[in-house]
């Protein structure tokens, strides 16, 4: 019988443990398994990088390095090799925000902007309690008080005629009506497409797959040219309301079908429940489904809010000046015509929009992951 | 003497209270749909009413009778024979084709590239989804209208004469006057080569349903794809050599101060289509990566522990399973494609909006007629989609318990 002495030898202690071959840790292993784990992805690889090393070096050089950043006309733009001009972002700002809007009176719109922002971040943080009476705010009191404080003609303050309005101030107008008027639109046809009485289905549902099914610049087109002759002779309302009667109609349809999603999400049992309980219709609607509905689709209204936000600036073609509107009628102004303009003021254009959209698609994003920890299993 | 059944008694009361009042709901659903049928025949009436009195007074003609008359403007791309002699009817026409041309090469184009980009996204390879990352959430996040005109005015715009051109393999050269490439043209005898691709696609028919049965009876495969696509290139190319080479390709030259020959893409297809391929390929991508995760492991794992090979599964589990999430949004991106095509009003392309809601519009002023036959092409394109997509969705809805 063989035991532990008669062996030549036995090991006793633990030998120490061998660090990991060099290619399995640290960068080497990640870039073997992430980056050059296969022929195909080697060569896909190299072809990324000779793509990246083509595009984003004359990228940075024309947007920063010999971009132009200060300069009083297209003199200082247009010497040979310059990049961006970016000077005339600068001496064109007041005009891209808020378009011919009177000067003096530009701190109303700065206050609007205030009023709210001031309604918005405690509506966006879930915390926040008062949720019902931010809502409130936000569709009801905020939207008077920017009519009042836009407009002017109350209160001592003097009438600014929405043919001054432009830049981003058009932009964040028709966006924001459009979300505002959208939303109980929305909810209101969701529910008629809904309905049990055949004729409001029908009627909703007509209403609904209409605009869905046009183009937004035919509507634009409808509310510029026919809407003024279905309205009483004499009746003759401004171009930036017409834009917006389009493009809430337009808005609210996509909106109903993103509550409807939602509506059919609620499951069969909380109808029941709520009859059960003898709550009429509307309290049902209101107190029971509507509230659990909403929150589902949330990153649904977001999304649908991001088109519209994006959308906004077909009311160029109409002849508004939005943000897009506003920069592209500098391009003719002669003392900033250079070869670098358009594509200086498309990008600063571009930024913006991506910056508002990029945003909200974060917030829907974080919502999304936030909301669905109920229903993960 | 009859005693009244209790139960009876009950039912008699509760139903003759439902059936007087107001509290009936059938009477009071009854009501509402009058109500609103009632509130809408006013609304139209009223409409009406101050259309026929606002086209009195301003004089406006109405009506169709414009159709055929003589258009006399020059539309700079048109797919049928047109001249400034042709009628209305004639440009809404030319509009609509140059609508659809951009539609189908678009889309084909951007699920090409959505496509790619979707697997990009879910690509092993941090770069490669890295890359596809960025360009996704950039564009997505741009209006497209903007993406159009900096393609036609920041890019193509600033493009050198047709003198100063860039040259680009096989004669094709670009230029602010847009994409020169060699046009080819085709002789008689061609259609030999068009008949010999139709004989190519029966063949091909015939043989899949020849190695599906057969595989159903013996088990034993055959290679179709490979021997299909051997017959595709052969048959056609043979009998193209065989007639001839019926083909002569008209390449561009440079005379004087422009090209003559060859095809020219416009500036203005050219801005439209690369603005429309890649923000609605972004799209694409979400919804093919999406669809391709909704697949659930386990059956990638499932057919692995039958045997199949990764090339397989991917073929013949994965794919059909993410297809069916897959087409439906797919379609509305397509459709979305099509009506967003109507921004080549802003870029100046010919396409319906443009010339029939633009130039018509102003040359006749028949506001109503116009932007309602306008509407209605698109509802209809729309309306056609959806019949496709509810069809679709019957056929390949999951039949569960």
């Amino acid at each position: 019988m063989t035991t532990a002495h008669d062996l030549a030898y036995v090991r006793k202690e633990e030998e120490p443990i061998l660090a990991p071959p060099r290619h399995e840790v640290g960068a080497i292993k990640w870039m073997r398994t992430n980056l050059f784990s296969s022929a195909t992805n080697t060569a896909l690889t190299i072809f990324g990088i000779l793509f990246l090393l083509w595009t984003v070096p004359p990228l940075i050089n024309w947007a920063f390095i010999s971009a132009v950043w200060t300069g009083d006309s297209r003199e200082d733009c247009i010497v040979p090799g310059a990049g961006a001009c970016w000077a005339f972002v600068k001496a064109k700002f007041g005009q891209f925000m808020y378009g011919r809007y009177t000067l003096s009176e530009r701190w109303r719109v700065d206050l609007t902007g205030i009023l709210l922002i001031a309604g918005l971040i405690p509506m966006a943080i879930p915390r926040v309690p008062w949720k019902r009476q931010n809502a409130l705010y936000l569709l009801v009191v905020f939207p008077i008080l920017a009519v009042i404080l836009l407009l002017g003609g109350y209160f001592g303050l003097p009438y600014v005629e929405t043919a001054l309005w432009g830049g981003l101030l058009v932009t964040l107008v028709v966006a924001i009506t459009g979300m505002v008027i959208s939303m109980p639109l929305g909810i209101l046809l969701a529910l008629g497409r809904r309905s049990n009485l055949p004729v409001i289905r029908f009627l909703s549902v007509v209403f609904i797959e209409f605009w869905r099914g046009v183009p937004l610049i035919t509507v634009l087109f409808m509310a510029s040219v026919m809407l003024p002759i279905f309205l009483p002779p004499g009746v003759n309302f401004d171009k930036l309301l017409r834009a917006l009667i389009g493009v809430a109609l337009f808005s609210s349809a996509y909106m109903a079908e993103v509550v409807r999603g939602g509506l059919q999400a609620i499951a069969r049992g909380q109808y029941e429940a709520a009859q059960a309980l003898g709550l009429s219709y509307w309290r049902m609607m209101r107190l029971i489904i509507l509230p659990q509905a909403l929150k589902v689709v949330i990153p649904g209204i977001v999304n649908s809010f991001i088109s519209l936000f994006k959308d906004t600036s077909l009311v160029l073609i109409v002849g508004l000046f939005d943000l897009l509107g506003i920069i592209q009628l500098n391009f003719s102004d002669t003392t900033w015509t250079s070869p670098n303009t358009p594509a200086t003021g498309y990008a600063f254009a571009a930024f913006v929009f991506w910056l508002f959209c990029f945003l909200m698609s974060r917030y829907s994003i974080y919502t999304e992951r936030r909301l669905n920890t109920g229903y993960r299993r | 003497m009859t005693v009244s059944d209790p139960v009876t008694t009950v039912r008699e009361h509760v139903s003759r209270r439902r059936s007087i009042g107001i509290y009936d709901p059938k009477l009071r659903g009854f009501a509402y749909q009058a109500l609103t049928l009632l509130a809408l025949a006013g609304f139209v009436l009223w409409i009406v009413d101050n259309t026929i009195r606002n086209l009195r007074r301003s004089n406006i003609q109405s009506g169709f009778d414009f159709w055929d008359e003589r258009a006399g403007f020059d539309i700079s791309q048109t797919l049928i024979p047109y001249s400034t002699e042709s009628t209305y009817a004639d440009a809404f026409l030319v509009g609509l084709l140059n609508t659809l041309l951009v539609a189908v090469i678009g889309i084909v184009l951007a699920s090409l590239l959505g496509f790619l980009v979707g697997i990009a996204r879910l690509s092993g390879n941090w770069l490669v989804a890295k890359m596809a990352t960025v360009y996704v959430e950039t564009l997505r996040n741009i209006p497209l209208l903007l993406q159009l005109l900096f393609w036609y005015k920041a890019v193509l715009g600033i493009l050198p004469g047709p003198r100063q051109s860039f040259q680009l393999p096989f004669s094709t050269s670009l230029s602010n006057r847009g994409l020169m490439v060699p046009k080819p043209i085709f002789e008689a005898g061609f259609q030999a080569t068009l008949i010999a691709v139709l004989v190519a696609l029966a063949a091909i028919v015939v043989l899949s349903t020849w190695a599906k049965r057969r595989r159903e009876n013996t088990g034993q495969r055959f290679p179709v794809f490979l021997t299909a696509l051997a017959l595709l290139v052969a048959i056609p190319t043979l009998t193209f050599i065989a007639s001839g080479a019926p083909i002569t390709l008209s390449y561009p030259e440079l005379k004087g101060f422009n090209f003559v020959g060859g095809l020219d893409v416009k500036p203005e297809l050219l801005a439209l289509l690369l603005g429309l391929v890649l923000y609605t390929a972004t799209y694409i991508g979400e919804i093919v990566r999406a669809g391709i995760l909704a697949v659930a492991h386990g059956q990638t794992e499932a057919s692995y522990a039958l045997g199949l090979r990764p090339g397989t599964t991917t073929r013949l589990v994965v794919i059909p399973q993410a297809m069916r999430v897959i087409i439906p949004p797919l379609t509305s991106q397509y459709l979305n494609l099509t009506k967003n095509s109507s921004l080549a009003v802003a870029v100046g392309y010919p396409d319906l909006v443009s010339i029939f809601s633009g130039t018509v519009l102003n040359q006749t002023g028949r506001a109503i007629e116009i932007v309602s036959t306008t509407m209605l092409v698109y509802l209809t394109f729309s309306l056609a989609t959806s019949t496709f997509m509810n069809w679709f969705n019957r056929r390949v809805a999951l039949l569960e318990r």
